[in-house]
Parts: structure tokens; sequence; C-alpha cells
């Protein structure tokens, strides 16, 4: 057997160079299923349409088309939807082997948490994308200009952010895919429950106020609002206030969940 | 201290293992495991299903916290120095395994640059095991595309890629037919010679006979018997009833030992649905 000489090894390996090894496995990943990350994209584009072209004549947008309505929400439910493929690709390296084979290398915890953000953000940057051009096939438009248009993109990318941290956790705490599988179930309640898809002033008042308070429809919004888009205009405190909230709330998701996260990888040694 | 010898220095001292304990609630996992492997050596450990095996090697590999005990793998602590030891071991297992949507040649690299190698040595490293592990011609197939054999023998070069100075292997044949366990125990062999320090866990007792300088028998989360092969063997003594000149085989040694019977590969591989 041949030894690699010393020299070969440097003990220093910083934690920001194994997370960009580590993330850089994931977009291998991509790479080796690019029929499998392409359906994942083109998803929500397939919920859209259905939303749009099954649903959308009874829709009644006071101040504008449904499309302008429906494209800013079905933009923050893609960023939601990461939160169970994180979920759900947590359980699966710890299913088949490969969280514990990381975690016999020198590598700290930090170091796989970041590397599987830092994909997790790549691909929300990558959903962004395809569903932002299947909006403007299907006619939507940004009113308001350059920046405005890339700070609701940041504000997306902020929410999803903070979503990968829920679904991270909850990947560690659920450990096999198969239970993954209830993150999927109830991520759908907890994204039609605001306004992604229909005013929460359509809704009965007390599930409408929640609806008004769910941090999605908060960055939904906000970016309507930053787009230019209509908002059904909805005059509770929450939708005045949706730019400030939609900073507010993943900065919140972000510090429970994050260090959540951390103590849960802890974990996985006792 | 020069750099290589600083690396190596601590090489030499194999596996020891002082009254380590681990609990899961009532359940004693280990309870009071001790265990010292010389440097260049393979031990086998034998035991039942649930006798500890595998939580020893998983606080062996730093995977796992003990509750009370000292444990030190390549010359350092495994609780208080893991990262250190991190770079010195090598781990096969149940449990551990490599990326399936990765090409036998994608894991290689990612795990080599996970052990900080640089990337050239990553990539010169890769091809010498894939050719050492006749991975050679799969190798930029995705590894879910492999036989068992194959993605056996993947394992154990992505377990060598920073030549570790221990390497612990948790049942490396189980589920394996028996031409595959035959030749990952010649990788084994081969790694032996080279001044490895080898644990192995096995059910198989003929795996441990065939490979184990020294052998020590687990029951209960301890360690109930320790020795080589053949002084296991005449501890029993020979087989009074039938002929004289049979000595015992081990699973009569471990049956005397621990009072049950092992577990066949036959059985053990139904069990090995993995």
């Amino acid at each position: 057997m041949s030894t690699p000489t010393a020299t070969a090894v440097s003990r220093s390996g910083s934690w920001a160079r194994d997370a960009a090894n580590l993330t850089r496995r994931i977009l291998l990943h991509w790479k080796q299923r690019p029929v499998s990350i392409a359906l994942t994209l083109l998803f929500p584009v397939l919920i859209v349409l259905m939303f749009r072209y099954l649903f959308g004549g009874a829709m009644p947008v006071p101040d504008g088309t449904y499309t302008d309505y429906l494209i800013p929400g079905m933009l923050a439910m893609t960023m939601l939807f990461g939160l169970e493929s994180v979920a759900l690709a947590v359980t699966t390296d710890a299913a088949k082997g490969v969280t514990e084979r990381i975690r016999a290398m020198p590598v700290s915890g930090n170091a796989v948490l970041a590397g599987r953000g830092w994909a997790d953000l790549l691909n929300g940057v990558a959903g962004l994308a395809v569903m932002v051009t299947a909006g403007l096939v299907l006619g939507w438009r940004p009113q308001h200009g350059l920046v405005s248009t890339l700070a609701a993109l940041g504000l997306l990318l902020w929410l999803r952010s903070a979503f990968t941290w829920v679904g991270i956790y909850l990947g560690l705490l659920l450990k096999t895919p198969e239970s993954a599988v209830s993150v999927q179930v109830l991520v759908w309640p907890i994204g039609f429950l605001s306004s992604t898809f229909v005013s929460p002033d359509t809704m009965p008042t007390w599930l409408g106020e929640i609806a008004t308070w769910n941090p999605l429809s908060s960055t939904a919004t906000a970016i309507r609002d930053l787009f230019g888009n209509p908002t059904w205009a909805t005059h509770t405190w929450a939708a005045e206030h949706a730019v400030p909230l939609a900073a507010m709330w993943p900065a919140v998701l972000t510090l429970v969940f994050l260090p959540l996260a951390h103590h849960q990888h802890r974990s996985l040694a006792s | 201290m020069a750099y290589e010898e600083e690396w190596w220095g601590h090489s030499s001292a194999g596996i020891t293992a002082r009254n380590l304990r681990k609990r899961y609630g009532d359940h004693a996992a280990l309870d009071g495991f001790s265990l010292q492997v010389r440097p260049g050596t393979v031990c086998g450990l034998l035991g039942p299903n649930g006798a500890g095996k595998t939580t020893a090697v998983r606080i062996l590999a730093t995977l796992l916290r003990p509750d009370d005990g000292q444990a030190s793998v390549a010359g350092w602590d495994v609780v208080r120095q893991p990262r250190q030891v991190r770079y010195r071991i090598g781990l096969v297992g149940q449990n551990a395994s490599v990326d399936e949507v990765l090409t036998g040649r994608q894991n290689l690299e990612l795990f080599g640059r996970l052990g900080h190698l640089t990337a050239r040595v990553a990539r010169t490293r890769a091809g010498e095991l894939l050719e050492r592990f006749g991975l050679a011609e799969a190798a930029d197939r995705s590894a879910a595309q492999y036989s068992g054999g194959m993605r056996r023998r993947l394992d154990l070069a992505t377990s060598l890629v920073l030549a570790p100075a221990v390497l612990f292997l948790d049942e490396p044949t189980t589920g394996l037919d028996p031409a595959a366990r035959i030749d990952v125990w010649a990788h084994i062999r081969a790694l032996v010679g080279t001044g490895t320090t080898v644990l192995l866990t096995t059910q198989y007792l003929d795996e441990a006979d065939q490979l184990a300088d020294q052998i020590a028998v687990m029951d209960a989360g301890q360690i109930v018997a320790e020795g080589t092969p053949d002084e296991l063997k005449a501890r029993v003594g020979p087989d009074r009833v039938e002929t004289v000149t049979r000595k015992p085989t081990l699973d009569e040694v471990f049956l005397h030992l621990t009072g049950h019977a092992p577990t066949t590969p036959h059985q053990a591989a139904g069990e090995a649905t993995r």
C-alpha cells in the first residue's frame, strides 16, 4: 500500500473550505441526476399553470390580473418548498450512511451545516430563476425598476435561508426519509394558509387573520409591493408593514432554528 | 520535531480502551468495555447481536461520546481530540457508507478533500485506489449501479483515502456473496502487511479465524474472553465425544463463552437487508 506523504496533508482545514467541498458534493448530485433536479425545479411551474389556467378564471383581483398576483405568491411558495427538499436530503444522507462517513472525517459540524445551507441557497437561486422566467413568459412584469426587483429577490432568498435551517433541523430530528414525508404533508397547509394564492380577505375572518401573519404572506405581500404588483388590498397592520415583517420573520426563524439545527447535529454523538 | 515524525509518531499506538460505558435508558450498551489492540495487528471483535460491538466501534471512531471511560486511537484521545483521531482512522461500517449518487471517483476525491488532501493529491490518490480495488473501469459510473461487492470495495477504498493508521471494519462482509467476501478478505490481508491496525467486528467466526491475530469475545457490553484463536480454542479443550483429534471450532468457543449460539453467515445474510 502506498502511504501519501505527510506533507500532502494539511491539518488546518478551514471550515469554509470544508463547507465549499460539501456544497460541491450537492452540485455534483445535480450533475449526476439532471432529470431529478429538473423535475424539482419545474414542479412549481406546474402549480402556477394549474392556478393560472384552472382556477385563475374564478379569481377576481380588484387591482390587476391574477397572473400578477399569483407569480409573487408562487415565488414565495417556491422558497417554502426548499424546506421539504432539504429535510428529505438530510434524512436520506443519514439513511444511506453518508452522514456517518462525513462525521468520521476531520470536518466540523459547522462546515456540514453550512455546506448544506449554501447548496440549498443555490437551489433557491435556481428555483427563483425558473419561476421568474415562467412568470415573464406568462406576462407577469415587475413595475418598479431594478433596485426594487433585486430587493424583492433578496427578501425571497432571505426567507429561503430561514426555511433551510428549519428543514435541516427537522431532517436531523426526524432521521428517516419515511418520516420526512410528514414535512411534505405539513408544507402544503402552511403554504396555502397565506396570501400566496388568494387574499386573506376572502377567508373566514379568524383564518384570514392567521394567514396574514404567516411569514410566507409577509414576504409575498412585501415583494408584491416591491414589484409593483397587485396586493389584492388587505388593510391589516401586517399587510401594511409587510416589508419590515418580511425582513424580520426570517431573522426570527433563523435565530430559533439555526441553533436548534446545530444542537441536533451535535446530539448525533449522544 | 519534523512534520513527518509528528504526523506518524503517534500512529504506532494502536487502540486502547479503558472501562468504556454507554447507556441508553435502562440498557447498558457498553458496561465497562476495555480492550488493547497492538499496532499493526488485527483484532477480531466477536459477539452476538446486541453485545455492543457497533457501539464500541462508534465510540472509538469518534462518532459517539461514551458516558464514562477513556479511549485512545492512534495515540489520540477519542473524546478530547476527535479531530486528530479522524485524520488517522478509516471506517467501513454497517452505518457508514459511500454517496451512491456520485461515481466511485467522485466519492474518493470528495472524501480525500474532506480529509484535507490537496485537489491534486486527492485526484492521484483516487486513481491509485480505484486501480488497486479493481474499480478502474467502473470509476466514472454512479455507485448506485455497483454490485454489492463493488460497493463494499469502494467503501473500503474510501476509508483508506487518508492512509489511516487504524482501520475499523464493522461487519465488512455482511450481505456479500462468498466470492466477494474472499475478495474483501484479500484486501484486508494486504493492508495488514503494511502496518495498519485493524479492529474487525464480525458475526462470522471463520472471518475472525481467517484474519485476526487476536480475538476478543464480547457479551452484554463487556469483553468476556481475549486471546489468539488457538488460545481460545485450547481453553475450551478438545471435543471428547467425537474424536480426540478434532479441535473445537470457534463456533463452539463462542457458545461456551457467551451461552449464545453464533449467527451463521446464512442467517446474517438474511438479516442484512441494508
